[in-house]
């Protein structure tokens, strides 16, 4: 667990030591703001809703997912640094955890800084509380499934483009098994959807917890932890 | 402290390391020496963990460091050949990071990293970005962390690899501080640097051990008989000529614009070599006796098959003005 403190400290530190996790926060919010903004607009802000910002921030969740964890292990590789993590006294488990939290904590301060939305929604209008609290929910599930794919897909190359592309890559495929789903015929189509990143989210932009949705983004998560830790151990005999 | 037995290592279907077995006892310091290629980096990456070999084992103490990685690698200080820095950090950040991974105690860590600081002399480069430190003293703190839990073994991968004269020479007296308590195995490519700071050099090629000794010892398996350096004012074929037909030399050769001549066993023949230069009129403007460098035992070792190449790539790192026509005398 302290090495997993420590690298999660680490990795919090390199994100707020660089212009980049500063320059992906502004372009998230200034977008997620944007959306929010016109969608009240559109409806002549007959309604105090967060459905403009949700329907913007659960593909973008998955786009900066992949932004912000590309570089997690593929900087390591190239740098030469991979060399040193591997050969001090810490278990892969470990660096997976540490690197995927910090991730999942720089994402998380990416949400929170949205919820300047919804309180502005509190302050001129009267909102419904349970939409917003489990669509919030829903998005650090998703956000958290995301960001374990991108440390999956850091894990297995130096490169932090190739990364990047195969993260997304997953994620986007993930998310339009829904869209296949809805149009494969009968039992295929509920299967394909049973696996898809989108299908559940919307019941939580609805204000309803389903433990299926909470038990898939998990699993989605672990797996792909379980799969950066393997793709570690298979380095070490290349 | 260091036990490798058969150890093998195939990079899909290239073979790196081939059945090497070799040990580095308690308190030794061991060149590991080759050209490039010759599996040095391998070898090490198996020995602190960050490889699996495809056969064989690799001990540090009692930890096998297949199955128990995680214990033998506390005991381990490991440099890289590629300086492993985050040259975000500042080399005290960098330090304490390192500090932490290594396992040091939370309260301990600040006192370790002001020692290995010290040890290494980086005081004037505590606050600063390891990416603004000049390629020496990033290996200085390279040193600095593989220093920094204390550990009984040092693997140190080229440490005095592009850094100028000045600093190699600091980086070695540093390196043999640190081997006065603790084991270190140290690969190298450039010998001289093998043979100031090492005790025992083992000689690998092609994944292959292809001598292992002392380097007194090893210097005198390989040098046969003694031999000369002349500078000879004079036409070089005639002087060739005129050297062999003396009594003592067992042959001669000529490499612009010396000539060398080796002496048959126990033969001393320095005067009458002098004698028959100044017979036929020449000057003998210089004269230099040559004994066995590290370069040239590393040499006939690695060249015995035709790798023509890795040779000349050794020689020319080489800062010992002897080598090049030793070689030459050689072939």
């Amino acid at each position: 667990m302290k090495n997993v403190a420590t690298i999660v400290r680490k990795e919090l530190g390199t994100y707020l030591g660089s212009p980049m996790a500063y320059i992906v926060t502004a372009v998230f919010l200034a977008l997620t703001g944007t959306f929010f903004t016109t969608f009240l607009a559109g409806i002549g802000y007959a309604d105090t809703s967060i459905r403009g910002f949700l329907n913007a921030a659960r593909f973008l969740v998955l786009l900066f997912a992949a932004v912000l964890t590309m570089r997690l292990v593929s900087e390591e590789k190239k740098v030469g640094t991979w060399e040193l993590l591997l050969t001090v006294p810490v278990r892969d488990v470990e660096i997976v955890a540490g690197k995927f939290l910090g991730a999942l904590a720089m994402l998380s301060a990416m949400l929170v800084l949205t919820l300047y939305y919804p309180i502005m929604l509190l302050a001129f209008g009267d909102p419904d509380i349970g939409p917003l609290a489990t669509s919030y929910l829903g998005l650090f599930l998703l956000g958290g499934a995301c960001a374990a794919v991108g440390v999956f897909a850091s894990s297995i190359t130096a490169n932090q483009i190739v990364s990047a592309v195969v993260a997304g890559g997953i994620l986007f495929g993930l998310w339009f098994l829904g869209v296949l789903g809805g149009l494969a015929p009968g039992a295929l189509g509920e299967v394909l959807s049973l696996f898809s990143l989108s299908t559940y989210f919307t019941d939580f932009a609805r204000g309803i917890v389903d433990t299926r949705g909470v038990v898939y983004y998990v699993t989605v998560a672990l797996l792909f932890l379980y799969l950066s830790v393997r793709s570690i151990e298979v380095g070490r005999w290349r | 402290m260091i036990r490798i037995e058969h150890l093998t290592k195939y990079y899909g279907e290239r073979l790196a390391v081939d059945d090497l077995s070799f040990s580095v006892e308690q308190g030794e310091i061991v060149g590991f020496l080759g050209p490039n290629g010759a599996g040095k980096s391998t070898t090490m990456r198996i020995i602190t963990g960050f490889l699996m070999p495809t056969r064989g084992d690799a001990w540090v103490g009692e930890h096998n460091m297949a199955t128990e990685s995680l214990e033998g690698r506390r005991h381990i200080g490991y440099l890289p050949e590629v300086v492993p820095l985050y040259t975000e950090m500042t080399t005290r950040a960098y330090l304490e990071y390192v500090a932490r991974l290594r396992g040091v105690e939370r309260r301990a860590v600040r006192d370790r990293v002001d020692d290995v600081v010290e040890q290494c002399a980086l005081e004037e480069y505590y606050n600063v970005q390891t990416s603004k430190l000049s390629k020496g003293f990033r290996q200085r703190v390279g040193l600095a962390q593989s220093i920094i839990h204390d550990p009984e073994v040092l693997i140190l991968d080229e440490p005095t690899i592009g850094i100028d004269p000045i600093q190699v020479a600091q980086t070695r007296q540093l390196i043999k501080q640190l081997g006065e308590n603790r084991t270190i195995l140290l690969s190298s490519h450039i010998l001289p640097e093998v043979s100031m700071v090492c005790e025992r050099v083992i000689i690998i090629h092609q994944g292959r051990i292809v001598a292992e000794d002392s380097i007194d010892r090893l210097s005198s398996m390989v040098s046969g008989a003694e031999r000369l350096r002349l500078r000879v004012d004079g036409p070089a074929a005639e002087v060739s000529a005129a050297l062999e037909a003396v009594a003592g030399v067992a042959g001669v050769s000529f490499r612009e614009p010396d000539h060398l001549v080796e002496f048959a066993a126990g033969a001393q023949p320095h005067g009458e070599i002098t004698a028959a230069i100044v017979a036929h009129g020449w000057t003998l403007t210089g004269m230099e006796t040559m004994t066995m460098s590290l370069e040239d035992i590393f040499l006939q070792l690695t060249t015995e098959d035709d790798h023509a190449d890795e040779a000349n790539g050794a020689a020319t790192e080489d800062d010992d003005p002897d080598a090049g026509g030793a070689v030459g005398a050689d072939e």
